[in-house]
């Protein structure tokens, strides 16, 4: 219990550390975030779309969660060296599968008979995939989203071990902070993943179609 | 946009796929006359929805074509073809993210009409379906079978196609509700004359709503292509005859009314407007064990029917 309210002492003497370390972590998990999202958004949608590549959204998802991100830090550092990049890319590896999955899912499963009528109709490829799959399997798709950020924010803490920023510093390095400071930056860490959960969650809510309540 | 009703024409249209035997539609010839209403029937592995499947192109001839007003649908690029081809089809398939108006306006939207036209446009189709005008703000989930039904047939309309394709637009619809919507359907065709296919596996309701018939059996192929009297009077073979059923000569009744028969001078009876079908007034004969039916014309009594002059 004292732990706990020597953190909060903490957070209150320090707050210019966090804002930084919040500021680097922030940058760290947006790059990873922006970076997987133009790779694998498109991907995922169009191959939904077209109904194939199943095997390729199942794999790429498996093989995302059976890869630990210490390890692809680890190897990283062989090729891209120490630093920012390197996390980066470990990061965008972790974000890719939830994206990718929740897109080619999100699009595969919308409503047959609107597709067909759709194309039916005279739409072009282009224009079902965007009238009509993407504005009915958005809720869907923003969930890949979320779970990708809330990722990319709790493991960005792990950047620290291989001379990233950001919030890990302060929990890899109990020598300088003491234990108040690593909870301190534990629960700072939580809370900007809840954030990021939320704010998704409420976006999801404003973009689910009219009158259907999501489940 | 396009307008009026085209000619549609099937020649030896066929669809084939690789590694399955026999064809799915195996050279269908047929003509649809311009302002016609070609049903298409017959039993599940017939082809009926594949055949009207090709017609825009949904499923891509193997051999043969099909041509509409004289152009090959193979020559027509494929999203003009579609958007000149009202298509409705069982489900409905409405957006559930979008207005009614937003989805009947969908092809209009397609050609660029700007949104007060096809707010307009979306009003008097409303009128023309029989839905009131202030469904135009709800959203699919907020309306019944029939009425989605109905919706999505002002959808089709909208562009004002000169030709209709309908795969079991009232198969999904309660029995009550669907003969409904297939009287609304006949007096609508009846205002905007459109060339209309129409596919459904109920023999009732191809006789109900065909011009003509066409009858494909298991693989694809044309049993019989004629009107609902020739076909109930004049099978062409025993598989017509076991398809359209034992009743066919009741059903036959149905297509006549009391208005052709020549009437007896009035008498007293139970009273059926002239109107009727020669089935609706055997019915209430056998109903009301009466041998003489009087005939009227409003209120009038204009004439009498006995039950043997039915029967004949």
């Amino acid at each position: 219990m004292k732990t706990f309210i020597n953190a909060f002492r903490f957070m209150a003497d320090n707050p210019h550390l966090l804002l930084t370390k919040t500021g680097e972590h922030l940058e760290l998990s947006g790059a990873a975030l922006g970076i997987a999202l133009v790779l694998a958004l498109p991907i995922g949608l169009w191959l939904g779309h077209l109904h194939r590549g199943l095997f390729v959204a199942a794999s790429v998802s498996n093989v995302g969660r059976a890869l630990p991100s210490l390890v692809l830090i680890a190897f990283g550092l062989t090729i891209l060296g120490v630093g920012f990049w390197n996390n980066t890319a470990a990061l965008v590896v972790l974000a890719i599968p939830p994206i990718l999955t929740n897109a080619y899912f999100a699009i595969d499963t919308v409503d047959r008979d609107a597709v067909e009528a759709a194309r039916g109709m005279g739409m072009t490829g282009r224009q079902v995939l965007l009238q009509v799959e993407l504005p009915l399997g958005l809720p869907f798709v923003l969930a890949g989203i979320r779970i990708a950020a809330i990722f990319v924010i709790a493991t960005a803490t792990i950047a620290a071990v291989a001379g990233g920023g950001g919030l890990g510093q302060i929990i890899v390095n109990q020598a300088s902070y003491g234990l108040s400071g690593v909870v301190a930056a534990s629960l700072w860490v939580s809370a900007l993943a809840f954030l990021a959960a939320f704010i998704l969650s409420v976006i999801r809510r404003a973009a689910s179609p009219r009158p259907v309540p999501l489940p | 946009m396009p307008g009026q009703a085209a000619e549609l024409v099937f020649d030896e249209a066929t669809k084939r796929y690789e590694g399955r035997d026999g064809a799915a539609v195996e050279r269908l010839s047929l003509t649809v006359a311009a302002g016609e209403i070609c049903v298409l029937v017959g039993p599940s592995g017939g082809g009926k929805t594949t055949a009207l499947r090709l017609v825009n192109r949904l499923i891509e001839l193997t051999s043969g074509d099909i041509r509409i007003d004289g152009t090959s649908v193979r020559e027509q690029n494929l999203v003009q073809l579609r958007r000149g081809i009202g298509y409705v089809i069982q489900q409905v398939g409405l957006f559930p993210h979008m207005t009614i108006e937003a989805n009947i306006g969908t092809v209009p939207r397609l050609y660029g009409r700007p949104r007060s036209w096809i707010h307009t446009r979306s009003q008097e189709l409303l009128d023309l379906v029989g839905l009131d005008q202030s469904y135009a703000t709800r959203y699919p989930a907020q309306l019944s079978g029939g009425e989605r039904q109905r919706v999505g047939l002002a959808r089709a309309l909208a562009g004002n196609p000169p030709l209709m394709l309908m795969d079991e637009p009232f198969g999904a619809i309660d029995p009550i509700v669907r003969a409904r919507l297939q009287d609304e359907f006949l007096r609508l065709q009846k205002e905007v004359r459109k060339t209309v296919v129409f596919v459904t596996h109920d023999i009732d309701e191809a006789i109900k709503i065909g011009d003509r018939i066409a009858i494909l059996r298991t693989g694809g192929h044309l049993a019989q292509f004629d009107t609902p009297r020739a076909i109930l009077e004049k099978p062409a073979d025993d598989f017509v005859a076991a398809f359209v059923g034992r009743d066919r000569a009741l059903k036959a009744l149905a297509l006549h009314t009391l208005a052709e028969l020549e009437l007896g001078p009035p008498a007293d009876g139970p009273r059926i407007p002239r109107t009727s079908t020669v089935r609706d007034a055997l019915a209430l004969a056998i109903e009301k064990h009466a041998q003489v039916l009087a005939v009227t014309d409003g209120d009038a009594v204009v004439g009498s029917v006995t039950r043997d002059a039915l029967l004949s």
